[in-house]
């Protein structure tokens, strides 16, 4: 394996793991706030493609505009599915168990997810006949990008790639300022550090609550989009395998630390990519290459926990009761 | 009209209820103490009054207005501060940002600033350290942030719940000193102390929580020097 060979691998593994990140976010804001494991979120992800993609087929003249200029209109349309459906489970399937026993929400989560994974493979519209078919099972076709790969040395970069990177970056900074800096970011660490007292100093909790699932959803249509630009499809199940990645991710940086999220997305994306690019490189080990992808992504998890078990930027949580 | 009148308070967990029909007032510029044993009901009552709890039954007015089914953030903006038992400082956060998520309902930048700097001279060791985590400060001085954050939102009326818990003597009578600063500068107090002789000497008004029921009431000198006060709570034979 030569130093162009595994530089590529690392390449790669960035962008996948910077999308894991963006979507670790959403996991991890909504967990430091409420102990809630969100098994939605994958699905919230998984909206904000079809949201993107609905903008792009049905209203025709973003077809015709070059992809980057129609990107923003997409990532409006892909944020407000998103978001919507955040807001919407928020309401009326997390609200209402916020007092009841932690199972209650956790198994409602699960409920959610499967109900949102039906609601697009029964109702999504193909493209092209305007015809409803029931059942999309197929893959749907997401745009691309046209140009060639950048060269970095020997390193091939995808445009697609070198955009999850630069978005994923913009991201992160505006969830750093916003969290340090605005108002509702400091009500939005209180509610996190200490619920009954951020009420006690005029904070509404529950619009905090709200405020972390539309910043997760809508971090998460960013994650889709580019997704849907890599990969040149989206699928009503395509939130069950990034989302549990991304929630290892969140685990390996270290649950309710923002920036363990992203840093979590990165390492797993990188070892993902490194370890099964290595493997297959072989023909002694070729077989544990890109189809035990998984089984590597989550023995890492397993091994960092034994060792760090609050995550790589983790806190003990010693001062929460 | 008093500032906060409770009417036959009722709360449960579940239940079991913790406070069995209480019932007392503050008049504005007033002290008044709720005393008791562990147990009592006195965080029940503080919690319920600041909208954390939810009564089961009974009327809790604050300035005319009735406030068991208003959200504890809005009770807040209505003057309201209470400083809860155990301190509950933000750990992870400066100093400074406590205090000013004490203010966090208030715009007036100029005033708020003006506030920060108060407390800052009202508790010198807060200024040195107002850009240190306010989880790496001992309990007095925690007691101390958790007080002037209180004191942020310029209450009208300010609750504290056992301020002195688990200081050492100095610290104790640092924190009870500042009260009687409060107090003098005309600030309305509902303070809740197991440290009754402390409570009892600078309060104008105090109550005896037995089980959830106030057993006794009476103006703080005289419980002070009532003969059965003193034997349970004060711990003379
Ligand atoms: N969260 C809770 N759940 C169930 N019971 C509680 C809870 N908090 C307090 N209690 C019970 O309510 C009663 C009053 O407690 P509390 O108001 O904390 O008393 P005090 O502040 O006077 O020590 C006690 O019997 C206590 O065990
Ligand atoms: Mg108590």
């Amino acid at each position: 394996m030569t130093t162009t060979v595994f530089l590529q691998l690392v390449t790669n593994g960035i962008a996948q793991g910077a999308m894991y990140g963006l979507i670790a976010v959403g996991y991890t804001m909504v967990y430091g706030i409420i102990q809630l494991i969100n098994f939605a979120h994958g699905e919230f992800f998984m909206f904000g493609g079809f949201g993107a993609l609905a903008v792009y087929l049905w209203i025709p003249p973003v077809q015709h505009l070059p992809l980057l200029a129609a990107l923003p209109i997409m990532l409006v349309g892909g944020m407000i599915a998103s978001v919507v459906i955040a807001v919407l489970a928020e309401r009326f399937a997390y609200r209402p168990l916020r007092n009841a026993p932690r199972l209650a929400p956790l198994i409602t989560a699960i409920g959610v997810s499967i109900l949102l994974q039906q609601l697009v493979f029964l109702w999504y519209p193909q493209p092209g006949g305007g015809k409803v078919q029931v059942g999309v099972n197929a893959p749907v076709q997401f745009p691309t990008f046209a140009g060639k790969p950048f060269h970095l040395g020997g390193v091939l970069i995808q445009r697609a790639n070198l955009l999850t990177v630069i978005v994923a970056f913009l991201c992160m900074a505006y969830l750093a300022y916003f969290v340090a800096k605005t108002r509702t970011g400091r009500a939005m660490q209180a509610t996190a550090q200490d619920p009954d007292t951020a009420r006690l100093m005029g904070i509404n909790t529950d619009k905090v609550i709200v405020v972390a699932f539309v910043l997760g959803a809508a971090f998460a249509a960013v994650a889709s989009i580019t997704y849907g630009l890599r990969f040149g499809q989206v699928s009503y199940d395509m939130g069950f395998s990034a989302g549990l990645k991304a929630f290892t991710a969140a685990v390996l940086g270290g649950i309710g630390n923002i920036y363990g999220a992203m840093v979590g997305g990165l390492v797993l994306g990188i070892a993902e990519q490194v370890t099964t690019g290595v493997l297959a490189n072989y023909h002694a080990t070729q077989q544990w290459g890109t189809a035990w992808q998984d089984v590597w992504a989550f023995l890492l998890l397993i091994i960092v926990l034994l060792v760090r078990p609050q995550g790589l930027l983790g806190e003990r949580v010693a001062d929460r009761a | 009209m008093a500032l906060l009148e409770v009417r036959d308070l009722h709360v449960a967990y579940g239940k079991i209820e913790a406070v069995k029909g209480i019932s007392f007032e503050v008049e504005q510029g007033q002290v008044v103490t709720l005393i008791g044993t562990n147990g009592a009901g006195k965080t029940t009552t503080l919690r319920t009054i600041s909208g954390l709890l939810r009564p089961a039954a009974g009327r809790i007015m604050f300035d005319g207005k009735t406030i068991q089914n208003t959200p504890a953030h809005q009770i807040v903006s209505m003057g309201l501060a209470h400083s809860p038992e155990g301190r509950h400082i933000f750990p992870r956060m400066t100093i400074e940002e406590n205090l000013l998520l004490g203010a966090y309902l208030r715009k007036d930048a100029a005033g708020i600033a003006e506030d920060v700097s108060n407390a800052y001279s009202m508790f010198p060791i807060l200024g040195e350290r107002r850009s240190q985590a306010a989880g790496t400060l001992s309990g007095g001085e925690q007691q101390m942030l958790a007080m002037a954050r209180a004191l942020m939102c310029r209450p009208r009326l300010l609750m504290l719940d056992e301020p002195s818990m688990g200081l050492s003597p100095i610290m104790m009578k640092q924190i009870m000193d500042t009260i009687t600063q409060l107090k003098s500068s005309g600030t309305t107090i509902l303070l809740v102390e197991q440290n009754a002789q402390a409570a009892l000497s600078l309060a104008d008004q105090g109550h005896v929580l037995e089980v959830g029921r106030i057993a006794l009431s009476g103006r703080g000198a005289d419980l002070l020097h009532d003969e059965q006060v003193r034997k349970t709570y004060l711990g003379e034979e």
